[in-house]
């Protein structure tokens, strides 16, 4: 069996095209459809999505990458855990080299710091297993995808009594910010394309009373193409027929309960908290942090060490980005002073940005 | 980032699934699903299985793409 394959058919794409051209027809005004996860991003890109679109129809992003919504006083203290001596800092790669105040992790460990790439946080608690005299910190970043696998490494390094495992969390959970871009009158989201993989594990309920209290429909979609074009067809149809619901393209993963199973291992190790933005702001019970119980394992409370205060970079418009209120050619930066090679802000260095990926892809 | 990968699951052994797509293998945390038997495609992100896949959805949406081709798109 070959999905992808399936899930890739030209014919389709172009018989959805179609579909969607007759419903932006039957329909006035414009449609401004957001989505919020990275993965989204680059698909849409990638494809060359918005090319095949009716001009009526018009695709943003949100804050949907994870790196490029964390704020900068996370780094700085990242970069303070790499200069701690006896400290090894386990990441995403992604990671490396989001800028902070005055440094990065990258220029951290050219200096001589040992900050490891890792796939998952088990090769980070495999790592602190290995190196008993060190303390191991993984970079504890992302939505509902990420953050139960991060309660699966917290408790796999309890019960095997690995004592020198820490994360350093800044875990962010999805409905909320959706909920705060609805409420902005600048911005007017018709229509949300949601995230594929944090759905598949908070399940399309999370959704509704977005859909069903502020009205506005919700498609959960997945990331090949003739997934994205029929979630775009799925809202457009709910905007002409004046629906607003919460729909499921991506079924062969997704369910309206979600996956159970991860959220109680989430919810074992986790608890809601406030959590910083990075172009939103502060945005109430939007973050996770470890439970009490688990303080054992929580970078910030077992190894202290001073953080320079957080300067923002002058002249970076990530944070409007990041609202879907800018493209990154609004941005006077964007390409010029601000490259993958040389970035800026978040959304460069991430190749989920949405900066990244229109230097990668261009304008279509 | 929330990237994740469908692969099929060659062995199981305790919590831990041996996965392969493509001719590439990966280990697997069976943590957070059940159920998983030696076959079924899983969805792996950052060496967890977060969800098994659904075939028969799976079908069923090949199957609403086919109706679509069919329909030549314009008619809905
Ligand atoms: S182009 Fe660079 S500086 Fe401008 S908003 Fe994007 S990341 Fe920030």
């Amino acid at each position: 069996m070959k999905y992808s394959e399936e899930f890739r058919n030209p014919e389709v794409a172009r018989a959805l095209v179609a579909r969607i051209k007759a419903l932006a027809g039957s329909f006035e005004g414009t449609m401004c459809l957001m989505e919020v996860c990275g993965t989204h991003t680059m698909a849409i890109y990638q494809h060359g999505i918005r090319a095949l679109l009716p001009e009526k129809i018009r695709l943003i992003s949100g804050p949907g990458c994870p790196v490029c919504v964390t704020p900068v006083d996370y780094i700085d203290r990242a970069v303070a855990l790499a200069r701690r001596p006896g400290t090894i800092i386990a990441t995403f790669g992604d990671m490396i080299r989001v800028p902070g105040s005055t440094s990065n992790l990258l220029r951290e460990k050219a200096l001589g710091a040992d900050v490891r790439i890792v796939y998952s946080s088990l090769d980070a608690v495999a790592i602190a297993r290995k190196n008993p005299q060190q303390a191991v910190v993984f970079l504890g970043i992302g939505f509902e995808t990420t953050t139960p696998t991060i309660a699966g490494s917290v408790i796999q390094a309890q019960s095997e009594g690995v004592g020198n495992y820490f994360v350093l969390t800044s875990h962010k959970t999805m409905p909320a910010p959706m909920d705060v871009l609805t409420a902005d009158p600048q911005l007017q989201v018709d229509g949300y394309l949601c995230p594929a993989h944090v759905s598949a594990v908070i399940g399309a309920d999370a959704y509704r009373p977005i859909a069903e209290g502020r009205n506005i429909p919700c498609v959960i979609t997945g990331f090949e193409p003739l997934d994205v074009l029929q979630g775009v067809e799925m809202l457009a149809r709910q905007l002409v027929e004046g629906r607003a619901q919460v729909e499921i393209q991506y079924s062969r993963i997704v369910k309206p309960e979600g996956n159970l199973k991860a959220q109680a291992l989430l919810s074992r190790v986790f608890e809601p908290c406030d959590a910083i933005w990075r172009g939103i702001g502060n945005i109430p019970g939007s973050g996770l942090r470890l439970r009490q119980e688990f303080a054992a394992f929580d970078a910030e409370i077992a190894l202290p060490v001073e953080v320079e205060p957080a300067v923002e970079h002058r002249g970076c418009r990530c944070g409007e980005i990041l609202q879907g209120m800018i493209r990154p050619g609004d941005c006077p930066l964007f390409r010029t002073g601000c490259t993958p090679e040389n970035p800026v802000g978040a959304c460069m260095v991430s190749s989920e940005g949405t900066c990244a990926a229109e230097y990668k892809y261009g304008v279509d | 980032m929330c990237l994740a990968v469908p692969m099929q699951v060659r062995t199981i052994e305790g919590d831990t699934a041996l996965c392969e797509i493509d001719g590439v293998t990966r280990e697997a945390s069976l943590m957070m699903v059940d159920g998983v038997e030696v076959g079924d495609y899983v969805l792996i992100h950052a060496g967890f299985a977060i969800e098994k896949l659904d075939e028969q959805d799976a079908q069923e949406t090949l199957a609403l793409f086919r109706q679509i081709l069919a329909d030549g798109g314009g008619a809905s």
